[in-house]
């Protein structure tokens, strides 16, 4: 099943159309490679900038992608249920890859959170955040490699809640066996196709021994089937005091879904905040969805400011989804390097530069590699 | 929580009076399965009475190092030994309750971790840390983050408190498996308790001088019962205006405690998030080996060391599963004497001042200081090679001369 994921779907023809953009029309590379579709959602707040400065970066390194723009907002579909325009759905379900900017959640009754939303209708069950030290910028921590993958779809945030009586509430944590099996295999996948050592299982089994215990049964089961892949199996509470001491001992962690939003933005904190994190999301029929987990930040929103390094490097795994290797090394290499040079860094990691200027340093770097 | 108030003021008056130290009879070891003899009690009419637990793994090697200690700074305090365990099969319930009896008429406990195997065949869902808890309503874990002299951290000088309600949240070991490969587990909040939990923040902040309590919470993902715990706090919050309030979302929460702990003071929490945030926070100041906690209950305390947990996890899962690849530094500690006693001194230091001996407790602690400042003596986990009994012996000929 996750091995799909991997396979390089067979290449599809441009869309024409006018919200398509041809990432490497100029490029000498399209002339062997066709260009690859893409679903692209720029997203709210910095995401349209953001998105621009990762296609002109494709752009001069003439990665073969070809974007396809598609806005998402939610809207009410019949019978008065939320849901995501049906271009959208459907652009994505084509390509079956989609690249997605930061999404704000609107404050009003009963609206869902997008990222939730994109997550049902895809059936996203696995999120996959790997995080990496950015050579160049210092912060406590060095030497972090480290991937966690998030079960996406069930346990704390089952959203089965209610109030018994007055100040007395139920919240549900739901664990099946089916999607913890779903995830545990995809995390030995991921291991084997990305050349690591060991899957790490992080769960509380001591206190919630009956649904911890399941997920902790599927993992080791799974574990069985894939001997060539160290296991280990850690508690949720070790992992976080071991990972503040040394990072460095942690691979890949596989969990449930509050732990993993938990440890995953606890990750994040390691190498620098959620503007240097790359995420990607993995569902079923092979439909991944790569984003930008930070906020839409409004504050700053058309001015400039913004850091795309998070969304390029979404980018750059997406590209590495797709077996395009290559293209994934050169520009991570020119990002990466951007980065060392502090005079090209945005404000948020210590420089003064800013979005566009940011960009060009990428793309001058990106051309001469 | 006005009830734990006024509880405390009866035990503290009660340690003033009772503080004459017993100079002339030494310093007696008691090792106790059942009520004292009446002999026994006589000789040790004017020394308090505090319950040990010493737990699992390191733990006895811990208690021993706190029982020299004492005895060596005279202090006059008498333990009543429990030896209790869910993976030695020492915790029947009639145990069970001669221990909470004792806590209970004591008030004061020191207690090292009961390892909580993840395993199960008995069908008790609720580990015996938690029983203990549930049956004294241990309701507040509070843990005291600060850095030490002599331990190097990535962080510089930090110092804030984690508060952690622990009677119920994710620990209600409420589950059931509904069909075959379903299983659900409840989460359970109350207003009643939130509040309590609330106040004791307040109050812990207002009594130690701290000016901003946190608020940890997952409110925008469970809506009503983490937002229930969120409407508590702000409830309370309004009650304290000197005190500052705000809240963090648990996540973010992890991630500013990695990039930016200095910014917290009084952080307060449900349950589960509270075990993360204190093993994270411990993570921080150099390790569970240094870092106290203290368990308070509307009548008691019980100071305990949360570090060595891990070890038997490992250890058990290395007897039963076989596995390969799971190692940790406090796995081999077990009985060789290598284990670092800093946090189970810490807490003893912290007893001492709650039973109003403010001198033994500040002797204890400048000694304990001293050596951690002089950095000759240091336990493995703190990349020196001393033993635990040379750590022990360095803190007691240190005594006085801090």
């Amino acid at each position: 099943m996750a091995s799909k994921l991997f396979r390089s779907l067979a290449p599809r023809l441009p869309m024409l159309g006018s919200k398509t953009t041809f990432a490497s029309q100029s490029s000498v590379a399209s002339a062997t490679e066709e260009a690859r579709v893409c679903t692209l959602i720029p997203g709210d707040g910095i995401g349209p900038e953001i998105s621009d400065s990762v296609m002109k970066i494709f752009d001069a390194a003439g990665a073969p992608i070809s974007w396809e723009e598609r806005n998402v907002t939610a809207m009410k579909g019949p019978g008065g249920k939320w849901m995501i325009p049906i271009e959208a759905q459907d652009s994505v379900n084509k390509n079956k890859v989609g690249l997605k900017g930061p999404l704000g959640t609107p404050i009003a009754a009963g609206h869902p959170s997008m990222n939730l939303m994109l997550r049902k209708t895809f059936d996203l069950y696995a999120n996959v955040r790997p995080c990496v030290s950015l050579e160049g910028y210092k912060t406590p921590y060095d030497g972090v490699n480290l991937v966690t993958i998030r079960e996406n779809t069930e346990g704390e945030y089952s959203g089965i809640e209610h109030a018994i009586v007055d100040g007395v509430v139920q919240s549900i944590k739901l664990i099946t066996e089916s999607a913890s099996r779903k995830v545990a295999e995809f995390a030995f996948d991921y291991a084997r196709k990305n050349g690591r050592e060991t899957v790490t299982v992080v769960h509380k089994a001591n206190i919630m021994r009956m649904t911890d215990g399941l997920f902790l049964r599927c993992c080791r089961e799974t574990a069985e089937k894939n001997r060539d892949i160290k296991f280990n199996e850690m508690y949720l509470d070790t992992v976080c005091l071991n990972i503040v001491q040394d990072p460095s001992q942690f691979d890949v962690l596989v969990m449930p879904n509050l732990y993993g939003d938990i440890l995953s933005d606890l990750c994040a904190g390691l190498i620098g905040g959620l503007g240097v994190t790359p995420s990607g999301n993995i569902g079923a029929n092979g439909t991944a969805l790569f984003e930008s987990v930070h906020g839409t930040a409004p504050d700053i929103a058309g001015k400039d400011l913004a850091n795309p390094t998070a969304l390029l490097l979404s980018a750059i795994m997406m590209l590495r989804h797709l077996g395009k290797m290559n293209y994934a090394g050169r520009i991570e290499q020119a990002c990466f390097d951007a980065i060392k040079e502090k005079k090209s860094r945005t404000k948020d990691l210590g420089g003064d530069a800013t979005c566009s200027q940011f960009t060009n340093e990428v793309c001058r770097r990106v051309k001469d590699l | 929580m006005a009830a734990s108030g006024k509880s405390l003021v009866r035990i503290l008056s009660r340690a003033v009076q009772r503080q004459t130290p017993c100079m002339t009879c030494g310093p007696q070891r008691f090792y106790h399965l059942g009520k004292p003899s009446l002999a026994e009690a006589k000789v040790d009419s004017d020394k308090m009475r505090v319950t040990m637990i010493p737990g699992d793994g390191i733990g006895p090697e811990l208690m021993f190092s706190v029982k020299e200690v004492f005895t060596a700074a005279d202090v006059p305090v008498k333990f009543e030994e429990f030896w209790v365990s869910e993976v030695q099969d020492r915790c029947t319930a009639e145990h069970m309750n001669e221990v909470v009896d004792s806590v209970n008429r004591n008030k004061v406990a020191i207690k090292g971790i009961l390892a909580t195997p993840s395993w199960f065949d008995m069908g008790e869902l609720q580990s015996v840390n938690m029983q203990i808890r549930k049956k004294l309503d241990l309701f507040a874990n509070v843990v005291r983050v600060k850095s030490l002299p002599g331990v190097k951290t990535r962080h510089g000088d930090l110092d804030f408190v984690v508060i952690r309600e622990q009677t119920e949240g994710e620990y209600s070991a409420l589950e059931h498996e509904s069909v075959p490969g379903v299983v659900e587990s409840l989460k359970i909040i109350t207003r009643t308790k939130s509040e309590r939990i609330a106040k004791f923040a307040f109050d812990y902040a207002t009594k130690h001088g701290r000016n901003k309590v946190t608020a940890v919470h997952k409110a925008n993902i469970m809506k009503l019962a983490d937002g229930m715990f969120l409407d508590s706090c702000r409830g309370i919050a309004k009650l304290y205006p000197k005190i500052q309030f705000e809240s963090m979302i648990v996540d973010n929460t992890c991630m500013q405690l990695a990039s930016n702990p200095s910014q917290f003071d009084v952080m307060v929490m449900p349950n589960l998030y509270g075990n993360i945030i204190d093993n994270l926070a411990a993570g921080l100041v150099g390790g569970a080996g240094v870092v106290p906690g203290e368990s308070y209950s509307p009548d008691c305390v019980v100071f305990e060391s949360f570090r060595f947990k891990r070890t038997h996890n490992v250890f058990y899962n290395l007897l039963i599963y076989g596995l390969q690849g799971a190692r940790h530094p406090f796995a081999q500690a077990v009985g060789r004497n290598i284990a670092n006693p800093t946090a189970m001194l810490l807490c003893a230091a912290n007893m001492l001042a709650h039973l109003n001996l403010t001198t033994h407790a500040n002797l204890v602690k400048g000694s304990l200081m001293k050596v951690l400042r002089d950095k000759k003596i240091r336990t493995t986990d703190l990349k020196g090679y001393a033993t635990t009994t040379e750590f022990t012996n360095a803190v007691i000929s240190n005594l006085g001369r801090s």
